[in-house]
């Protein structure tokens, strides 16, 4: 990770050695031309700021360490002094105003640089929001070239990508900070941004707008691949989910088939066609469970599995009492959708 | 002495022909709160009241902090597991709530009621009644919230509740309507308070005060109950179409049946943005009054000062959209309400100069008040910049509700109105006591609070430009915020410990402070013209005002009005511009029935998240105690 300004200066901070720090949710470490944008206002608006800030600062520590004469009546006022104090508070409010039209005009600007981002016919995401997931759609004029997919999104890097935003429940937030600031998912009317990273990467992002109890658990990710890579990611989504191999993994399938499971999910190519919940087809080829919680991995699937409840309290998924045999076939089976 | 005329026509005993003896005799029989506790029940002085406000809003303070202790453990690591998501999505509605609606806007306003009658020369704040009932509601909504907290039924949809989260669907149980009439609650007894302080101000002057001659305190109470009168019906609106959605099946914020969830925002916000202004401009009366008595001279810019208190106060309400940026406004509108934000940068730093300006010119003393108004320059100024970056449209997008936000408004609020107030503490509880804070405790005070504020909010702002978001009970380790977390929380904890220290210096100084005397900072406004705590009665005769600083402009002995009956509450009723007196008007006397009216509204609120006939049923106890509150005494109302 490149370290930037501010990072550094926080290092110097006495008790927080900065280890661990990915980069993968800053917005002071941007991979996009929007949070490019985004970072250099940061920086030039926290620059001028703290210049103003060390002015009033001196100033006043100035003022009050001036030697003066001797007590005298609270009414008796330097005349001349105040009027001299007039003149510099009246230089001080002009430079205000002027700051604030600046200020006003670079946003502005700004905000115009980050609406021009676009092209033509790019990749179309419908991303809804749901306690507490993120359901993806790639839009398509070719239905059967759609694609359901839940909490993360491919992208090909270089190219815009525009996201509408809606919600079917309460409101969510989405931003994706190394990309682009946040843009409200509301029920009741669309919003819309566009997407750009200019690199191959993973970035993170977050549900930003306070949404229930799992608030803190509704992350995405936001992968972004070569073109050629992305197409053959597409391609390989709108297959039919693998079928099960071993006789594990039968037996899960089976599991899954006949449990509440398939009250909620959706696994393309067999019986389980539900959209209450996020569509399972490629789960393995994730690299997160339950919307940003766990890593994938084996042992993190049986963990949420076994005990949605103790990994992410408030989840709309319940616990299903499954033997240890039968949490391992159903773990077998969903590791297996690739 | 000079005495200003007054009508005098009629027959009591009046001031003038009393030596300073029965004098005192008699006001103290006329204006006395009761002993016993009818007498205490049915108190209208606006001291005794304004000292329960500041007690139970002290306590609030402290148990909002707990809330933000208890939440602070939780992340100060990752994964922690303290609590969980329900308790802590409970604990940051209820410490916003608590901090908001039940610490900062009453203390504000408490000062108020006890300090603008003293200020401006009168025997009692306007509508005492009213004043006291406002009392009693505020204190039924803290126990309210409070109790249901305890009971796990407190709200966990945030200080600012918005729909649909906490419409009927998805908060079904009770939370949701404890928050709407939370407000309902604290709503009404600010609404009353403002009232009760603008006729105050307009009309209790004493006589020669001027509008020009106002103290600074008093003209950023008046206009912070304006934006009160302006504002507070913005949310109860929201609240009450909230809980008719809940209640009686009204779709008025429900998309699916053509109502619309960005109203409630609206609506919350041209509230939620002014309510920040009435918490700070008081506070910037404080730092006036304290900053002129420290740096021994009168404000420099007093005028600049005035209109900068009033412009606030309009532009208040120009800029609440700046809260929504995220819910994908119009461009154009996004662009003005930039710049209607950024305007408001202009006014403040107007006030901060003239402050910086007037330490220059005078011959500043520190003391621990002025440590404290030092804290708030530091402090604020910082915060108030960091506004001006959240009022742009592009930056804002990528630090709103992140933990830069949460650095940014406990800067503002903090450091704008919670250091004052500590410095108000120190400054005023001479008058309210009759004894000195110990000032070696308050500068310990002052530099723990400083170090632990600062060691707790700065590094936020660098968390939320690493992506951190505000309102999660827990993160991942593998973003690395453990640490800076981990700093976090030991920065609350001295913060918290220094308001330990506060409440060690209030309670001991009370006892074995120094005694005061009238005067202690040789201040030049009205509160410090009579004795300290004054009595019952204020002023044994009414000052006439000659000067901004009438303490200053009148060394030897300040002029006195007399003619003012003794056997009666009478006060002196000012014209609103000049401050000529004008007519003697009865003040209310002591009643039980505004605890009585109190009660009955309060059950009816309480009971009203359980049926809409509760409000049938409250009505006509309600009605039967503001007859007994109104109920004529036989006496001739006015001569």
């Amino acid at each position: 990770m490149k370290a930037t300004g501010l990072h550094r200066a926080a290092a110097l901070l006495p008790m927080i050695p900065l280890s661990g720090c990915t980069g993968i949710q800053s917005a002071l470490d941007p991979k996009g031309p929007a949070a490019s944008e985004l970072a250099w206002l940061i920086w030039f608006f926290t620059g001028l700021c703290s210049l103003i800030w060390l002015a009033v600062m001196i100033v006043l520590i100035w003022g009050l360490s001036k030697r003066r004469g001797d007590r005298a009546e609270p009414l008796d006022i330097d005349e001349a002094g105040d009027r001299k104090a007039t003149r510099v508070v009246t230089g001080a409010v002009a430079a205000t105003v002027l700051m604030m039209i600046v200020l006003s005009l670079l946003s502005y600007f700004s905000n115009r640089t980050i609406a021009a981002i676009g092209g033509q016919n790019p990749v179309t995401i419908k991303l809804t929001g749901h306690q507490w997931w993120w359901e993806v759609r790639y839009e398509s004029d070719q239905p059967r070239r759609t694609l359901t997919t839940a909490n993360e999104i491919h992208i090909p890097a270089g190219e815009p990508v525009r996201v509408v935003l809606s919600s079917t429940d309460v409101i969510h937030s989405f931003w994706v900070p190394a990309l682009h600031g946040k843009k409200d998912l509301i029920p009741g009317f669309d919003n819309e941004l566009t997407l750009k990273a200019d690199k191959p990467g993973v970035y993170r992002g977050q549900c930003a707008e306070f949404c229930g109890a799992q608030h803190a658990h509704m992350a995405l990710m936001v992968v972004a691949e070569p073109r050629e890579a992305f197409d053959g990611w597409y391609n390989a989504q709108l297959s039919n989910a693998r079928q099960p191999e071993t006789d594990e993994q039968r037996a899960g399938h089976d599991l899954f088939m006949n449990r509440p499971c398939i009250m909620c999910h959706k696994i393309q190519g067999t019986k389980a066609a539900a959209n209450t919940g996020p569509d399972l087809t490629h789960l393995a080829g994730r690299q997160t469970i339950a919307a940003g919680t766990l890593h994938m991995s084996r042992g993190n699937l049986a963990a949420w599995i076994a005990d949605p409840q103790s990994v992410k309290p408030g989840a709309r998924m319940p616990t299903m009492n499954l033997s240890g045999d039968e949490l391992n076939a159903v773990v077998a089976y969903l590791e297996h959708l690739k | 002495m000079s005495a200003a005329d007054l009508p005098a026509k009629s027959k009591g005993i009046r001031d003038t022909s009393l030596d300073d003896a029965s004098l005192h005799r008699w006001l103290t029989s006329t204006w006395e709160t009761k002993r016993g506790i009818i007498g205490a029940l049915s108190a209208v002085d606006h001291k005794v009241i304004a000292r329960r406000y500041l007690i139970t809003a002290f306590v609030f303070l402290c148990l909002g902090g707990l809330n933000a202790v208890t939440m602070r453990l939780q992340l100060s690591g990752p994964e922690r597991g303290l609590i969980g998501p329900d308790l802590y999505n409970q604990l940051f509605a209820v410490h916003g709530m608590t901090m908001m609606f039940l610490f900062a806007v009453p203390i504000v306003q408490a000062t108020g009621i006890y300090l603008v009658p003293l200020m401006v020369g009168t025997r009692n704040i306007a509508f005492p009644r009213l004043n006291a009932f406002s009392y009693w509601i505020y204190l039924s909504g803290g126990l309210f919230l409070w109790v249901s907290f305890l009971l796990d039924m407190g709200p966990d949809i945030g200080w600012f509740a918005y729909v649909p989260l906490s419409g009927p669907e998805f908060s079904p149980g009770k939370r949701a309507d404890v928050w709407a009439q939370t407000i309902t609650y604290t709503e009404v007894s600010s609404l009353a308070v403002a009232v009760a302080t603008i006729v105050t101000i307009f009309k209790q002057r004493a006589p020669g005060m001027s509008l020009n001659r106002m103290p600074l305190y008093v003209w950023a109470m008046l206009v912070t109950s304006f934006v009160v009168v302006f504002a507070m019906p913005a949310v109860m609106i929201a609240s009450t179409f909230l809980i008719l959605d809940r209640l009686v099946g009204t779709q008025i914020f429900n998309p699916a049946e053509g109502g619309d969830a960005l109203l409630f925002q609206h609506l919350f916000w041209f509230f939620g943005h002014p309510e920040v202004y009435i918490i700070f401009l008081p506070a910037t009366g404080m730092v006036s009054a304290i900053i002129v008595t420290f740096a021994r001279r009168p404000a420099f810019g007093y005028l600049a000062l005035v209109l900068s208190v009033i412009a606030v106060g309009i532009l208040s309400f120009g800029l609440w959209v700046h809260h929504m940026f995220a819910t994908g406004i119009a461009k154009v509108g996004a662009s003005f309400f930039t710049a209607s934000s950024m305007l408001i940068a202009i006014p403040n730093g107007l006030q901060i100069f003239c402050w910086v300006a007037t330490l220059w010119g005078g011959r500043p003393k520190i003391g621990t008040p002025l440590l404290f108004v030092l804290g708030f320059f530091f402090i604020f100024v910082a915060g108030g910049l960091t506004g001006v970056m959240l009022a742009s449209v592009p930056l804002d997008l990528q630090v709103h509700d992140t933990y830069f936000v949460v650095a940014h408004f406990h800067y503002v609020l903090i450091g704008g109105s919670v250091f004052p107030l500590m410095g108000a503490a120190y400054y005023w509880y001479p008058k309210l006591t009759g004894r000195m804070m110990s000032e070696r405790m308050g500068r310990w005070h002052f530099w723990l609070a400083f170090i632990g504020f600062n060691a707790a909010f700065f590094p936020m702002h660098i968390l939320g430009l690493w992506g951190m978001p505000r309102r999660v009970y827990t993160y991942p380790v593998d973003l690395g915020w453990g640490n800076i977390n981990l700093f976090i929380t030991g920065g609350a904890l001295v913060l918290f410990f220094s308001f330990v220290l506060f409440t060690i210096n209030l309670v001991w100084s009370a006892r074995r402070g120094e005694p005061a005397g009238d005067n202690p900072w040789d201040a030049g406004t009205l509160e410090w013209a009579t004795s300290s705590p004054p009595p019952s009665y204020n002023f044994a005769r009414i000052p006439v005002v000659t000067h901004l600083e009438p303490l200053w402009a009148a060394r030897a002995e300040l002029p006195v009005a007399a003619g003012l009956r003794v056997d009666a509450r009478e006060l002196v009723i000012s014209t609103v511009a000049e401050g000529h007196p004008d007519i003697r008007e009865k003040s209310a006397a002591p009643s039980i029935w505004p605890l009585f009216a109190a009660i009955a509204v309060g059950a009816t609120f309480l009971w009203s998240i359980f049926t809409p006939w509760a409000v049938v049923w409250g009505a006509p106890p309600i009605a039967i105690a503001l007859i007994g509150w109104f109920w004529p005494k036989g006496e001739p109302e006015d001569e």
